[in-house]
């Protein structure tokens, strides 16, 4: 297979000398952009939507966040870090939420706040944002819902609604008040604890014509560990920290299922975990669902609380923001604040699908291309086990045709182009150690 | 490119499996989604027509370069009044019309909205032909 050989993407990276190629992510990828050639895994880029299943079964963590450094923080004089309410809900009750603030300070932020403290005013205008607009509005929330949209269901792209998540507006609500303090550009970062690679990829490559001020994003699995690590070792505390802790019980459940289609008022859906989404999706556009006026949709199973990054079972950390949630009121007191600024900043541009351009761009040769993958797939097994290194017989008969694999990669072709003696063993057996690499036969021997 | 399915009547849950093929294939083709969207609505309805009102049907789509043809041959009661079944309004008739007999002709404005060309032959207690015309540019 001569597939451009892409260990690169944005948000995630396969890691070469740690992949075993055992094929287990090219299965689980929503929009098969993922194969096996000389033994390694290897990304179609254009197609990668960074929802991160293939992280979730990777047996041996070959696949790579492609988070920033921390040190980058120390690159500014304000270290600002925008916790996610799931972050605190990895740790158990137990772990004091103040000994969590005072160890972030002491591994070198400035200050802390919370991710959903703009989730209060979002939520008034998504609701004057679904009066007026094409129903049903798809929440712009999850960025893997919306790469999905993207590629897989161009046609709804004009659903998801056009305003920016909570993440951007609070880290906007920073931005504007270190500019009203006259600090520097240069002299604050603001920073993200991520629950998933999706918000990495929104951030570094937002859509709908937006730029984000935020700075870097940490990974939140990495850091829980840090944290956790120094609390367990009782690290002396030097530094003090500012606290912006101000958050409601809707703010502390909206990243959670149904957290946030509870607040929209009319006929509301809430729909998390990839395979009900693709489903769901797929109705949406046969136009069978009908008279729904807003859609929660959530990549992972338990939103947030199952991302990829959030280390705890997924059950129990939605079980922990609702007990969080169940302890504080339901507003707070930057709530006004938030709504005097948010109408201004929260607005972003229609968002263009990204087409995936499985044959030709010129339709009639993308019509022969599909004919020939049609009569190749027929002459395929299909039972896909993948020893060809495509997730399916049909990806590898689309693979053939676009150039990008050959027709002997299939097991079963091949063994019977043994048998009618066109190709020899020794052949067979060069193709099989190119796909799986040579190394995985070595010990045969 | 030529595909064809077949469609059983009273079977709801397969109805819309036509449609969902055709869907697949026309984006991985690349056509333009909002074309997309005409074919699937209007073969959508069609399909669901030969489920609701027919005994088993034929669908053959044909894929060309410029459009999609879609023929729809069902084996069902036929359209008494085709001219009043293309008319607005009627897909919500009364269940009383649609007791008439009228039934298989319902959705067919929806249809004929979504097409750049919809022609229908029946035949009143033999079956109902649709040939649906969509151009993708
Ligand atoms: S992140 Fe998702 S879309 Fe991208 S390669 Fe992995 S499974 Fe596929
Ligand atoms: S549900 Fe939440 S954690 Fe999962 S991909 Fe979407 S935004 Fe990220």
């Amino acid at each position: 297979m001569n597939i451009k050989h892409s260990t690169y993407h944005r948000a995630l990276e396969i890691t070469e000398n740690i992949c075993i190629g055992c094929s287990h992510c090219i299965k689980v990828c929503p929009t098969e952009a993922l194969r096996v050639f000389g033994g390694k895994a290897g990304i179609h880029a254009d197609w990668c939507i960074d929802c991160g299943e293939c992280y979730r079964v990777c047996p041996t963590r070959a696949i790579r966040v492609m988070d920033d450094d921390f040190n980058k923080i120390f690159d500014y004089k304000h270290r600002v870090l925008l916790v996610p309410s799931v972050f605190f809900a990895q740790f158990s009750e137990s772990v004091p939420r103040e000994s969590i603030y005072n160890i972030i300070g002491e591994l070198g932020f400035t200050e802390v706040c919370a991710v959903e403290q703009s989730v209060d005013s979002l939520i008034d205008e998504i609701n004057e944002y679904v009066k007026i607009e094409e129903k049903p509005v798809i929440s712009s929330f999850c960025p893997a819902v919306i790469r999905l949209i993207q590629v897989r269901f161009p046609s709804l792209v004009d659903h998801i609604m056009k305003l920016l998540p909570p993440i951007e507006i609070t880290a906007q609500y920073y931005k504007k008040r270190f500019e009203r303090d006259g600090i520097s550009d240069n002299d604050y970062g603001i920073f993200y604890l991520t629950p998933c690679i999706g918000k990495i990829a929104a951030v570094k490559s937002p859509v709908g014509g937006y730029t984000s001020p935020i700075h870097g994003v940490l990974n939140m699995d990495y850091f829980y560990n840090k944290v956790y690590l120094a609390y367990k070792q009782r690290i002396p505390i030097t530094k003090t920290i500012i606290i912006n802790s101000e958050l409601s019980s809707k703010g502390v459940l909206f990243p959670t299922t149904g957290g946030e289609s509870s607040h929209i008022k009319g006929k509301t859906l809430a729909i998390d975990g990839m395979k009900n989404v693709i489903d769901f999706l797929e109705m949406l556009e046969n136009e069978e669902i009908k008279n729904v006026d807003f859609l929660e949709i959530r990549a992972c199973d338990e939103s947030c609380a199952g991302g990829i990054l959030s280390h705890r079972n997924r059950f129990l950390t939605a079980d922990s923001l609702r007990s969080i949630a169940s302890k504080i009121p339901d507003t707070h007191n930057l709530v006004d604040k938030y709504k005097n600024y948010c109408s201004a900043v929260v607005h972003m541009d229609k968002i263009e699908p990204r087409s995936m351009v499985k044959y030709d761009r010129d339709i009639e040769i993308a019509i022969k291309k599909m004919e020939n993958a049609r009569e190749l797939k027929l002459m395929f097994p299909g039972i896909d086990c993948g020893a060809c290194g495509a997730p399916s017989c049909e990806a590898l008969a689309e693979d053939v045709v676009r150039g990008q694999a050959d027709i002997n990669a299939c097991i079963f072709l091949r063994t019977i182009f043994e048998k009618r003696g066109e190709i020899t063993i020794k052949e067979a057996i060069k193709i099989m150690e190119e796909i799986w690499g040579k190394e995985r036969f070595d010990k045969n021997d | 490119m030529h595909f064809e399915y077949k469609v059983e009547g009273g079977d709801f849950t397969l109805a819309g499996y036509a449609s969902s093929q055709i869907k697949k294939t026309l984006k991985q083709l690349g056509v333009d989604p909002a074309v997309i969207k005409r074919v699937v609505v209007a073969l959508y309805e069609a399909e669901v027509n030969i489920v609701a009102h027919a005994y088993r049907g034929v669908i053959n789509a044909d894929i060309q370069p410029g459009g999609i043809t879609l023929i729809l041959v069902d084996e069902g009661p036929g359209i008494p009044d085709v001219e009043m079944a293309m008319k607005k309004g009627f897909s919500t008739a009364s269940p009383q019309v649609r007791e008439m007999g009228f039934g298989a002709g319902m959705g067919l404005p929806n249809i004929s909205e979504n097409a750049d060309s919809l022609s229908i032959e029946t035949e009143v207690g033999s079956g109902t032909t649709l040939t649906i015309v969509i151009n993708f540019k």
